[in-house]
């Protein structure tokens, strides 16, 4: 069938383009634009999920912004974004780092390092609960008085488990990014640094880091902007308790919407999410510098 | 063709998976070839009796099917509500009247079982009367009541008792007497599972009603204005605290949730003296706790009186039944197929049977012989006396309020146990709901 590319006629690339972009587009647009119009909409409603949908001008937002829960939501939501980044990138900068190298038994590590991420959350958040119950857990099964604390039933400590779980579970994938980003640095960089007698730490910190700055904007901002969406891991875990400590915003959207039949105030709250979470995106991208594009090999 | 080994083994692993995607591919509402469906709850001994009445009550309509499925209580309470807003309702849906009921009725989303229940009065009479408040709704009957009567009970492990060497309570200066007597011999005063609120919530339903009698709960549903401040309301919501204070709960509770049954665990295994829970708890520790029952190691009474309060000792709360109503998005013929479930499906002979063996009271009239027949006879008649002589049986609160008060009181009753917030700050934060 030699005569199949001799006879298609070559069409110009700006003509085939759109044709290429349509499925994702209708993806896009069908479960992405559309329920977000719809939410907007919703959230000038009164609405208790069952039966007619009342339009009620601002009376959501005004219950939603003069609600004390927000400020708290919004508060842990932040925290839990701010934490859960500051523990997960240095871990998985070095974690990445030693993965990159060539030496024996890394392969293996990497995959056990990997496991985590194959794990759904809801699995993990139950296995957690379990391990973690002061009574039948772990703690209390071995007589380990320092394991046998009350884990999810005091603010200060959930809130910590919930970060340590969220860690535990994205740290291989920021991981394999940053194994991905060190992989890519030429190794003439490391050659010429160990001709000028730079040991190992000062490569680590004059070269790897340097080099790895937009692995580094790509793999905050997934997380950041993730930790926004964090739900099924801390709804199995604690439900967004003790109280409210561990109640970030999308938990907040689900109790007030699914669990207070309240549509309106949860479809505010979404958008409130919505926007946030593209506030944080873009800033991200302009902290990576106006060219992103920008080569970070000059003169390699 | 000859098949090759490969051919074969392709087909082998693949039947399992297509018949299991055709169990799945069913579950979806009004579309399996006509037949009604059926959502409830699961968790043992209760699922098996339920799907058990829908068993034989297949077999014994060929024409006439029902599909159930089952859910986790707090999942159900979320999806069932989901699913009827999204006109994707279960033919029969199970629930506990009261507050949710009425949200559906003022949807149109529940069918009207008056003049039903008018044609077929022999099935109204057979079940306690008692059972149809919380199944009306401004008058009209929307739910056939099912299952069993379940008030709240005070469960106590006897051995534990004794090892310590104390008497069970009879007022609440015992309940605090009692805490630093197990606590000091390194066993919790009260079992609790904490994380799923309702449980928390029981405490308080009581402590209403002993300190303030049933008119302070009365006045709240009837949506009167600061009606949660009433000082008795408050003195109720100190006294909790007081309990949480003096370490009268299990270390953790607030991690702990009823529907693992760890709570449950925790007074057979004799690691906690005492547990308030529903009259359910008695199959659960029957068929979980080992030898814990049938060696009388459990004891059970109802909540004691507080010194000075003005509530009934016999007053009670819980759930008076469980309510079945139909959707009135179903087809013609699913209604009739759920209607005739009613009549001949619910709460037969077998199903009666079962149910008193799981040591619950069902909600049949004449079951007295039976009940004194069983191996559980003492149990069952406690209940069956509670329910029939208390002055008063109040709703659980969670259902008889609308759901938007009930997330919000559940919420609060949380940072309450947690004491994160006072009594008159709970006061406030649900006066702020009241009537809505």
């Amino acid at each position: 069938m030699s005569t199949l590319t001799g006879h298609s006629p070559r069409r110009e690339p700006w003509t085939v383009l759109p044709w290429l972009a349509t499925p994702a587009l209708v993806v896009f647009v069908g479960f992405a634009v559309i329920p977000l119009v719809g939410v907007f909409a919703l959230s000038f409603t009164t609405w208790d999920g069952i039966g007619a949908i009342h339009p009620s001008g601002l009376a959501s937002w005004r219950s939603v912004l003069t609600n004390p829960g927000l400020p708290h939501a919004l508060w842990v939501t932040f925290l839990v974004m701010v934490v859960s980044w500051a523990f997960q990138t240095p871990l998985s900068i070095l974690l990445g780092t030693f993965l990159a190298g060539r030496q024996r038994y890394r392969a293996l590590l990497g995959v056990v390092y990997f496991i985590p991420l194959m794990l759904s959350s809801a699995a993990i958040a139950i296995a957690y609960k379990a391990l973690l119950d002061p009574n039948f857990g772990l703690g209390a099964g071995l007589k380990i008085h320092v394991l046998s604390q009350d884990w999810l039933g005091r603010p200060g400590l959930a809130f910590g488990v919930v970060i340590f779980v969220v860690s535990w579970q994205f740290i291989p994938f920021h991981s394999l990014i940053y194994q991905g980003g060190v992989q890519q640095i030429p190794k003439s960089l490391y050659e010429a640094a160990q001709l000028d007698g730079a040991g190992r730490i000062r490569q680590f910190f004059s070269i790897t880091l340097p080099q790895l700055k937009y692995t580094i904007i790509t793999s905050s901002t997934l997380m950041v902007v993730g930790s926004l969406t964090f739900f099924d891991l801390i709804f199995v875990l604690t439900e967004g308790g003790p109280g409210d400590a561990t109640r970030v915003l999308a938990l907040d959207m689900y109790k007030r919407g699914f669990q207070a039949n309240l549509m309106g105030p949860a479809s505010a709250i979404a958008v409130i999410l919505v926007l946030v979470g593209l506030a944080l995106a873009l800033l991200l991208r302009r902290l990576g510098g106006r060219d992103a594009g920008a080569s970070q090999l000059e003169g390699v | 063709m000859a098949l090759s080994r490969r051919t074969l083994i392709g087909l082998a692993a693949g039947l399992p998976v297509s018949a299991a995607l055709a169990a799945c591919g069913s579950s979806g509402p009004g579309k399996s070839g006509g037949g009604a469906t059926y959502w409830y709850l699961n968790g043992q001994p209760q699922e098996s009796v339920r799907a058990g009445a829908v068993d034989a009550f297949n077999q014994a309509h060929p024409k006439e099917q029902i599909k159930d499925t089952t859910f986790q209580n707090d999942a159900y309470k979320t999806k069932i509500k989901t699913a009827i807003g999204a006109g994707q309702a279960p033919t029969i849906i199970w629930g506990w009247g009261g507050g949710t009921l009425r949200t559906y009725v003022e949807a149109g989303q529940v069918e009207d079982l008056t003049s039903w229940f008018d044609e077929h009065s022999e099935v109204k009479k057979r079940l306690f009367p008692s059972s149809f408040g919380a199944a009306t709704v401004d008058g009209k009957i929307y739910a056939m009541p099912c299952e069993t009567v379940q008030p709240i009970i005070l469960y106590y492990n006897k051995k534990v008792f004794e090892q310590v060497g104390v008497k069970p309570p009879k007022s609440w200066d015992d309940i605090m007497a009692l805490v630093p007597r197990f606590n000091a011999k390194g066993i919790a005063p009260f079992s609790l599972g904490g994380q799923s609120r309702w449980t928390n919530m029981m405490w308080l339903e009581f402590l209403f009603d002993r300190i303030g009698g049933p008119e302070v709960f009365q006045a709240i549903i009837e949506g009167e204005k600061n009606a949660w401040s009433n000082p008795d309301a408050i003195t109720a919501l100190a006294k909790v605290q007081e309990l949480v204070k003096a370490d009268g709960f299990v270390k953790g509770f607030s991690s702990i949730t009823a529907d693992s049954n760890a709570d449950q665990a925790l007074l057979y295994t004799g690691r906690a003296a005492m547990m308030l829970h529903g009259a359910w708890s008695y199959g659960i520790q029957q068929a979980d706790g080992g030898d814990f029952v049938p060696g009388g190691g459990l004891g059970y009474m109802t909540f004691p009186p507080v010194e000075g309060g003005k509530g009934d000792p016999s007053d009670t709360v819980g759930n008076p039944a469980q309510y079945l109503s139909i959707s009135s998005k179903a087809s013609a013929e699913q209604k009739k197929i759920a209607k005739d479930y009613f009549t001949t499906g619910v709460l037969q002979d077998a199903e009666v049977k079962k149910w008193i063996d799981n040591g619950s009271v069902p909600i049949r009239l004449g079951t007295e012989k039976l009940l004194a027949a069983s191996k559980s006879a003492d149990f069952l008649q406690f209940t069956y006396d509670i329910a029939s002589k208390a002055r008063v049986f109040g709703q659980s609160w969670d259902q008889a309020l609308s759901p938007t008060a009930a997330e919000t009181l559940l919420d609060n009753i949380a940072k309450l146990f947690q004491l994160s917030i006072s009594p008159q700050q709970f006061a406030r934060n649900l006066n702020a709901v009241t009537g809505k």
